[in-house]
């Protein structure tokens, strides 16, 4: 079917999250609607599935307008979303998850009919080529077949436009190709995608079309043929965007981090990292690539000081840190920049100056004997917001009120506000928008180029090929490769990261 | 102008909410009045005319209740006697007097909210507290005199400082979860006051209810109008201590790298843990400061307010003071304000009662429905028409980000 959005216009309190926003898909094409967090992606697709309603502006679906009141009517419509955090009941088997809600019923007592059910999964799958077993229970399925089984669930209730927010965050560079053979056979049988991601590669790769919007509007529109990734940039944020990172070539110097032997089990006691070796010289970036879950977040852990260490050692500059506390560590000049700032590495509710002083707060300048020093810390907050340029109405703002880049930047200007030997890099860059990104590396190769060593762990091969010096490879717990200079390539460090020797 | 927005934004909802409250009081004042009701029909005007009065008869004997009648003290400051004097503003003085161990009870409630840990044994912490000044004035009656008063008072914040480490060591070393234990910390705490009470040594001579000998022959907390000789005014420094705590409280909470410390776990452990700062260290010492301070209420009570222990010197205020910080929002000046109001609706209650005949339960009933405004905000902005305020998450407009 053919779907047309006209002249959407969406305001919230504060901020016109679409405005006049205009895209079309005809039957069987794959349009990608590409822009940063915040430009209004999201808003538009919860208007198309009923989630919200616009305040103008029309939907046409094969040229009829539609209007939908909540998301069964978008379903009943014809439109199918997969979101970006699935909604699957994780003890229910795939035919059943699938059918919840659109239940065929059988029998006089109208009880549900799972074998006709399971048939039409078995079809669709077959199909489609999504190879889901459909009597597996989903908390047992890989994330990338949970993800299948969410394609599944929209093609069950005939959709024939197909939404896919951020699809390829959770997946494996392998997981992400089977997804696009996947788009392709959708569209070739006639379903109307709409794919929704921030990555330029993906949107080049898989669509027919591109759209890209920019703070609520549409910047521009595009076809892949004839476009190119700095184009695409450049519409995204509104101004040229160094895509590549720029730096010289490494100049490694004597080792800070020495990790030997390194065993960590994770929270539920199995073994999380299997005697890890590495070391990180003052001068270098390493980079750890891997699928989440393959040990890296419980070494981190380890190395700051947050888990304890089954056996082995560990070394910062020469000073054993195998059994130093979170303080400890900080202290020998080992900057720390966590997975989950949410979580971790920020207070929500405290200001940006606050959180700026998080792990200083207890010596001079910010202390004077038990007390704050309060102007000091006003004017090291100043200094901080100012250097990073973090984008706040002001020091007092609360940190969970500003973009996910700019907590980035009140995380990275904490940690680099004081001497630093080490820095300890988890997902720097993760859901941040390309010009964070782009402001982000810099630092950190900043911080390199002044002689610092960097172990940066990242799911992303874009990233940890484009910052690394060199790259190490984790799965199963292990470290399966490093690779140098030339020989991370794409190719090289996805088959590692798959688990390939 | 900005700094006078932030300072009052937060008494907003509060504010709204006790008027919400009084005004559904007045509402069930009206529908307990049965004898206007029947004359509803007969006489609609003249029934509706005397009901509002009514209304307006209570409230107006409660605020006399709670601060006096001011025609009464000007009348009795020109020229009065003591006695006059005393009984004008004994409303007032009575007021601050009930306040004060809500004060107290209010910011240990507070402190330990304010790390994330839940301190429902604040009250056990109160009673404790006032035991073991009460056992260490008659251990040491007999030394020169601010030794005594002053020991007492030492003993009962480090006991009632003990009663809140048990359950903050027993969660930063086990996980035990602070509510269930402190809960239970309570009920060992009246047994220990029951158990001492029995013993001779603390009995009052002659008597078998479990209350200590009178401690005012030993030592009391001095009056703060004692200078003017005015008979039966309870009023003593515990109500300045109280106040001077508040300030204390909130210099360490906001000022000091402890206290940041303990702001910073009780929004998000796992980054103050990040941060490098000791999550078990922190749970610890709020608790103990909680205890600490609600001892001191404890304590301040037995040596000014009831100079006697006994197993009901606190009639719930350890209970009270969870509603009052809630109200607060765990700000020490709110904490103070708040404890003002539950002290004046106790007070004006009763006169509210002799006069008007409406039962002291319809200030309990107030109180609860200030506290149930309070905890459901959107509730009260939803009756005032007021719009939400901007929050870190989850917001709509978060949402439209996302």
């Amino acid at each position: 079917m053919r779907l047309e959005l006209k002249d959407i216009t969406k305001q919230f309190p504060g901020v016109l999250a679409n405005d006049r926003i205009s895209i079309s898909a005809d039957r069987g094409e794959v349009l990608g609607l590409l822009g940063e967090n915040g430009a209004g992606k999201t808003t538009l697709m919860n208007i198309l599935s009923g989630l919200y309603r616009p305040d103008s502006g029309e939907i046409l679906i094969d040229g009829t307008p539609r209007t939908f009141n909540d998301p069964a009517e978008a379903i009943d419509a014809g439109i199918g979303m997969v979101h970006q955090h699935f909604q699957l009941v994780p003890v229910f088997d795939v035919v059943s998850s699938v059918a919840l809600g659109a239940e065929s019923v059988a029998g006089p007592l109208g009880t549900f009919d799972r074998s006709a059910a399971r048939k039409r999964v078995v079809e669709l799958s077959e199909l489609y080529n999504l190879h889901v077993p459909p009597d597996a229970d989903i908390e047992d399925l890989p994330v990338g077949v949970r993800q299948r089984v969410e394609i599944l669930k929209a093609l069950y209730r005939q959709s024939d436009i197909l939404v896919l927010d951020e699809p390829s965050a959770v997946l494996t560079p392998a997981e992400t190709e089977e997804l696009f053979d996947i788009i392709r056979g959708l569209a070739a049988n006639g379903t109307t995608v709409i794919f929704i991601t921030h990555k330029l590669n993906e949107v080049l790769e898989v669509c027919d079309r591109i759209t890209v919007l920019r703070r609520g509007r549409v910047a521009g529109t595009a076809e892949p043929k004839t476009t190119t990734r700095e184009q695409l940039a450049n519409m995204m944020v509104g101004r040229d965007v160094e895509l590549r990172v720029v730096k010289g070539p490494s100049t490694p110097g004597d080792v800070v981090l020495s990790l030997n032997d390194v065993v960590v089990r994770d929270d539920r006691d199995h073994i999380a990292v299997k005697n890890v070796s590495l070391d990180v010289r003052a001068g270098e970036i390493v980079a750890i690539a891997g699928v989440q879950g393959n040990g890296q977040t419980e070494l981190v852990e380890a190395i700051v000081g947050l888990r304890t260490v089954d056996s082995g050692t560990m070394t910062v500059g020469g000073d054993d840190i195998t059994r130093a506390t979170p303080r400890q560590v900080a202290d020998l000049g080992v900057a720390h920049i966590p997975e989950d700032r949410g979580r971790d590495g920020l207070i929500n509710y405290m200001t940006v100056s606050e959180n700026y002083i998080l792990d200083t707060y207890h010596r001079p300048p910010y202390s004077k004997g038990v007390r704050l020093d309060l102007e000091a810390i006003r004017e090291g907050a100043k200094v901080g917001v100012r250097d990073f340029d973090i984008r706040t109405p002001s020091i007092h703002t609360l940190a969970g009120s500003l973009s996910g880049g700019n907590q980035q930047k009140v995380v990275v200007a904490r940690e680099f506000s004081r001497p630093v030997k080490l820095v300890i890099a988890s997902q720097p860059t993760r859901g941040l928008d390309v010009g964070s990104i782009e402001y982000i590396h810099k630092r950190i190769v900043e911080q390199r180029d002044a002689g610092a060593a960097i172990l940066i762990v990242s799911t992303e091969l874009e990233e940890v090929i484009a910052v690394g010096d060199r790259v190490a490879v984790m799965y199963g717990g292990q470290i399966v490769g490093i690779l140098e200079g030339e020989a991370a390539t794409f190719e090289a460090v996805g088959m590692l990261m798959g688990g390939a020797q | 102008m900005n700094r006078a927005r932030r300072i009052l934004a937060p008494a907003v909802v509060p504010a709204l909410a006790i008027v919400s409250a009084f005004i559904v009081g007045s509402i069930f004042i009206l529908i307990t009045d049965f004898q206007n009701l029947q004359r509803l029909g007969t006489d609609p005007i003249g029934a509706i005319g005397s009901a509002a009065g009514g209304i307006i008869a209570a409230y107006q004997a409660m605020l006399v209740g709670a601060f006096g009648d001011p025609a009464r003290i000007a009348a009795a400051l020109q020229g009065g006697t003591p006695r006059q004097i005393a009984g004008a503003v004994r409303p007032l003085t009575e007021t601050l007097v009930a306040a004060t161990p809500l004060i107290f009870t209010g910011l240990a409630v507070a402190v330990a909210f304010r790390t994330s840990v839940f301190n429902i044994g604040v009250e056990g912490q109160f009673i404790l507290g006032a035991f073991g000044s009460t056992v260490a004035l008659l251990v040491l009656q007999d030394l020169p005199a601010p030794i005594p008063l002053l020991g007492a008072i030492i003993a009962g914040v480090f006991t009632g400082a003990v009663w809140g480490f048990i359950p903050g060591f027993l969660k930063a070393r086990t996980g035990a979860h602070e509510v269930i234990t402190t809960i239970m910390l309570n009920y060992v705490a009246v047994q220990i006051v029951l158990f001492g009470l029995r013993s001779d040594f603390l009995r009052q001579e002659g008597s078998s209810q479990p209350i200590s000998k009178l401690l005012d022959g030993i030592a009391r907390v001095p009056g703060i109008l004692d200078p003017f000789g005015l008979p039966g005014i309870r009023l003593h420094y515990g109500f300045v201590l109280a106040l001077v705590m508040a300030a204390v409280v909130s210099w360490f909470l906001f000022k000091t790298t402890k206290g940041f410390e303990l702001r910073a776990a009780g929004f998000n452990l796992t980054a103050a843990k990040y941060a490098g700062m000791s999550a078990s260290g922190s749970i610890i010492l709020a608790m103990s400061i909680s205890g600490g301070l609600a001892a001191l209420g404890g304590s301040m009570e037995v040596l000014g307010t009831v100079p006697q222990m006994s197993n009901d010197i606190s009639s719930g205020f350890g209970f009270n003071a969870i509603a009052l910080a809630l109200l607060a929002g765990n700000r020490p000046l709110g904490i103070v304000l708040a404890a003002l109001l539950f002290g004046a609706l106790r007070t004006g209650g009763g006169l509210m009662q002799v006069q008007t005949g409406i039962p002291l339960d319809l200030l309990f009933f107030i109180q609860a429905l200030v506290i149930m405004f309070v905890a459901a905000p959107g509730l009260v902005r939803s009756i005032w028409r007021l719009r939400a305020p901007r929050t870190p998450t989850g917001t709509a407009v978060e949402g439209a980000r996302a």
